[in-house]
């Protein structure tokens, strides 16, 4: 009875997007206050109604409702409660349905916090996310309901993907989907704006906190995957310029990209029709990401169910929602926007050069990942596009994208000099070739010059950020506004991540070397001693666990467990890499094959800064959301840029901070 | 035109391929290499450490093996390959990739060695040449030097019976047609 609950419950959900989608906007274009006041309350049974919907989803998990063939097929009773509750989301027909709720919940959050719109730019925008969810309610109603029922109900569930038994797994869906789907919003916003053909600046500001918000959650989700492969894998990557992965990086990329266009939009009242686009594009890429992963027409490590019947209908939702909103700025693209004068030496400038270079890295990362199936369309070879693409093409983009990041902070809008560019940057790029020059020459084992180069760039975007944040355009030190304090923290999280990646790529070892027992190997100052394998046995799965000692410089630095597991509902073994982390390096150790009654290949390796890579991105969503707990009505000082003042239409709601700032 | 509808282009082109892409399977890996002549690589032999190259097997068929001691699934073939060794006389040569000489040689004394000629490839360059995806992957080349098929992963006991055996088995009757 409860999935037949849930499932009435979703059509009901799907009732209120219907009204959601269609009243609002009729009463927009009819003038009609009833029904423009309609959006609100229909947004939230909406939202009441898909998390009901989901709630006795999750409770058909809990209690083993093996009659649901959607349970059947990823649980059974020996799963451990919190696996069980994740295992709702472990699957496709599951997951989709938490990215509705989390779809319903954005637009609720739209909805409630949207006072600095006017009523029917809200409207509008409520009935586009309606659509955008009715869309997904019908591919979840249509291809993959997860309340289907069996005819013969099993005695015992097949069990989720060991793989996804993880607490990691378990929370890194829900915050990627927070992340992709927050997307919507910015969509929505977009093409209510074109709608309106009018884009007030203090709009942007308002768009740009919902985007700062799907961004740092995008951020986590994705460290998250990373962190979760590199521990649970077996092989020590942290990233494998996988299709699945890429489909997250896509709209990270624009996302940041369209944080700063907004924030430029919100300062300067330009950009506009570039922003909009960006804000399109997000979305559309997220869709695409879910139609690549959804539709199995690329192969991935990660190996979701896929059918064609669901490519269909992603591709034709993709095309009626982003062909049509692209047609719609064609039309009308041209009426928001507005040209304001700027010098090459400007805030402006360099704001637009780093959005070109991330939109650039999009399409190169896109283009890398659609490049097999293009050529398989045209009938020319099959083929993969690897690592060694992604990071040949992406370094070079990086580097200029590093440098206008400094230039970005401490330029001025407008008009700038670069003499006065010199004197206040002569600095920080003096202790960042400091930094780049001495760290690989004293501290590191061998001299290399990408490493000085990854440095260099790494640490030029932290001095420029922090120093920016400590002085801003002034002689003296200034107190920070949580929005300075909150952007300065996300670039030097940026850096801290790319620190990572540069030493961790750099000088990274990796042995896979035959252990007899007692024996030893060393790699650096750390010596490994393999002290045998026990087996053991554990709730679902049955585990030959590994012990290695290892020394650091002679004395016993820590003990570690990797484990080679095999569940009880499945016949593939899984390892579970054993792990020493500390800041500056991690041990990592696998277990491989068995080789004789004593003796395992076992891999080992050593990962200097590899934590920094995770620690970088929570640094970056941990700014994003400081940045928007700053108040948009604080006072307004007026300094360096009395031209953007004038041309602003509002002054007092559009310049909520301070003015040194992006 | 106007320019705010260079997207929407980009877009339907976007899609057209994605739509042509769901009616292909990403799961057939044909390798391009099919009919093609064998590339050649220079690559030194594992014990002798002299220099071997596929040109010296012309007119004869013969079966390149890609394997390497860090690579799991190349054990459970390697079993598989050393039976079919003994029973048949067909010239296996082992490319063996991104290894070291020592581990190598220890895999083939503890395994048996199913081999004539063991070569090694440690930087992978032939690797590249050949368009190896991951190993194992094994190719058959006939008597001219054209390659005729290519194996994707582990030897199976089926797919030795069903696809290597009987190509073999037309190797020598176009050998027979060859002399006539």
């Amino acid at each position: 009875m409860i999935p037949e609950i849930g499932h009435f419950s979703l059509i009901v959900a799907l009732s209120f997007a219907f009204v959601l989608a269609t009243l609002p906007l009729i009463g927009v274009y009819k003038n009609n206050p009833a029904f423009i006041r309609l959006a609100k309350p229909a947004a939230f049974g909406q939202f009441a109604f898909m998390a009901f919907s989901f709630a006795c989803l999750i409770y058909a998990f809990t209690v083993n409702d093996f009659s649901v063939k959607y349970v059947a097929a990823n649980s059974n009773t020996q799963l451990p409660m919190i696996f069980k509750v994740s295992a709702t989301w472990g699957a496709h027909e599951g997951s989709l349905l938490l990215w509705a709720l989390i779809l319903a919940l954005w637009t609720l959050a739209a909805g409630f916090f949207s006072q600095s719109l006017p009523e029917n730019l809200r409207a509008t925008l409520l009935s586009i996310l309606g659509m955008v969810s009715i869309g997904f309610t019908f591919f979840i109603l249509l291809t993959s309901n997860p309340f289907e029922r069996l005819m013969e109900i099993p005695q015992e569930g097949r069990s989720l993907n060991p793989l996804l038994q993880d607490i990691g797994l378990a929370i890194h869906p829900p915050m990627l989907y927070v992340g992709y789907v927050g997307m919507a919003v910015a969509f929505a916003f977009a093409v209510a704006v074109l709608l309106r053909g009018e884009f007030k600046m203090a709009w942007a500001d308002w768009a740009r906190r919902f985007t700062v918000v799907a961004w740092a959650f995008l951020t986590l989700g994705i460290a998250l995957g990373s962190w979760w492969a590199y521990y649970e894998l077996g092989w020590g990557g942290w990233w494998f310029w996988d299709p699945v992965e890429n489909a997250s990086l896509l709209p990270w990329i624009i996302a940041t990209a369209l944080i700063h266009s907004l924030g430029v939009t919100a300062k300067r009242g330009i950009f506009q029709s570039w922003t909009i686009l960006l804000a399109i594009l997000a979305f559309a890429l997220s869709l695409l990401g879910t139609f690549l992963v959804r539709s199995g027409v690329l192969t991935s490590v990660h190996a979701f169910t896929s059918d064609p019947s669901r490519g269909v209908f992603i591709l034709v939702f993709l095309v009626i929602v982003v062909g049509v909103s692209l047609w719609i700025y064609s039309i009308k693209a041209h009426e928001i926007t507005k040209q304001k004068r700027f010098t090459f030496i400007s805030k402006e400038s360099f704001l637009l050069l780093n959005n070109v270079i991330l939109v650039a890295m999009m399409a190169t990362v896109l283009l890398g990942t659609i490049y097999p199936l293009i050529l398989d369309a045209l009938g020319l070879a099959k083929l993969s596009v690897g690592a060694p693409y992604f990071n040949t093409v992406m370094l070079p983009l990086t580097i200029p994208l590093a440098i206008m990041m400094g230039l970005g902070f401490f330029s001025q809008w407008i008009e700038d000099k670069p003499k006065r560019l010199l004197e206040k940057l002569w600095l920080p790029l003096f202790a960042s070739l400091l930094v780049a020059f001495l760290v690989p020459l004293l501290l590191l084992p061998e001299f290399s010059g990408l490493a000085v180069l990854g440095l260099f760039m790494s640490s030029w975007i932290a001095f420029t950020a922090l120093f920016w944040l400590l002085k801003g355009n002034h002689a003296k030190l200034v107190k920070p506004s949580m929005q300075n304090l909150g952007s300065s923290l996300a670039h030097i999280g940026f850096a801290v991540t790319l620190t990572g990646i540069t030493i961790t790529s750099l000088y990274s070892i990796e042995k896979d070397v035959r252990l007899d027992l007692g024996e030893r190997y060393q790699i650096n100052e750390y010596e490994f001693e393999f002290k045998g394998v026990s087996q053991k046995e554990v709730d679902n799965y049955l585990a030959s666990e590994g012990l290695i000692v290892v020394y650091q410089n002679g004395t016993e630095l820590t003990r570690l467990y990797p484990e080679k597991r095999m569940y009880l509902s499945q016949t593939m073994p899984m390892t579970e890499a054993g792990i020493d982390a500390q800041l500056s390096r991690d041990l990592f150790v696998a277990l491989g094959e068995r080789l004789t009654d004593t003796a395992w290949a076992v891999r080992l390796q050593y990962k200097p800064f590899v934590r920094w890579i995770w620690l970088g991105s929570i640094l970056m969503a941990l700014g994003g959301l400081i940045a928007i707990t700053q108040r948009r009505h604080a006072k307004v000082k007026v300094s360096q840029a009395p031209k953007a003042k004038s041309d602003n239409s509002n002054p007092a709601k559009t310049s909520g901070q301070g003015v040194a700032q992006a | 035109m106007k320019k705010q509808l260079i997207p929407l282009g980009i877009f339907a082109a976007l899609v057209a391929f994605l739509a042509i892409g769901l009616t292909l399977d990403p799961q057939k890996l044909p390798s391009p290499l099919i009919g093609k002549p064998a590339a050649e690589f220079d690559l030194p032999e594992l014990y002798t450490q002299e220099p071997f190259s596929p040109s010296q097997l012309q007119g004869k068929p013969w079966i390149l093996n890609i394997w390497a001691s860090w690579c799991v699934s190349c054990r459970q073939e390697h079993k598989l390959l050393v039976d079919f060794s003994k029973g048949n006389q067909t010239i296996i040569v082992g490319l063996n990739y991104k290894d070291t000489p020592d581990e190598a040689k220890a895999w083939l004394k503890e395994l048996g060695n199913p081999y004539t000629i063991t070569v090694e490839d440690p930087q992978g360059k032939a690797g590249i040449d050949w368009g190896v995806y991951g190993v194992p992957e094994t190719f058959v080349i006939d008597a001219r030097g054209i390659i005729r098929h290519k194996f994707t992963g582990p030897l199976t006991k089926k797919r030795l019976r069903e696809e290597l055996l009987p190509l073999l088995a037309e190797f020598e009757k176009e050998a027979i047609q060859d002399e006539n």
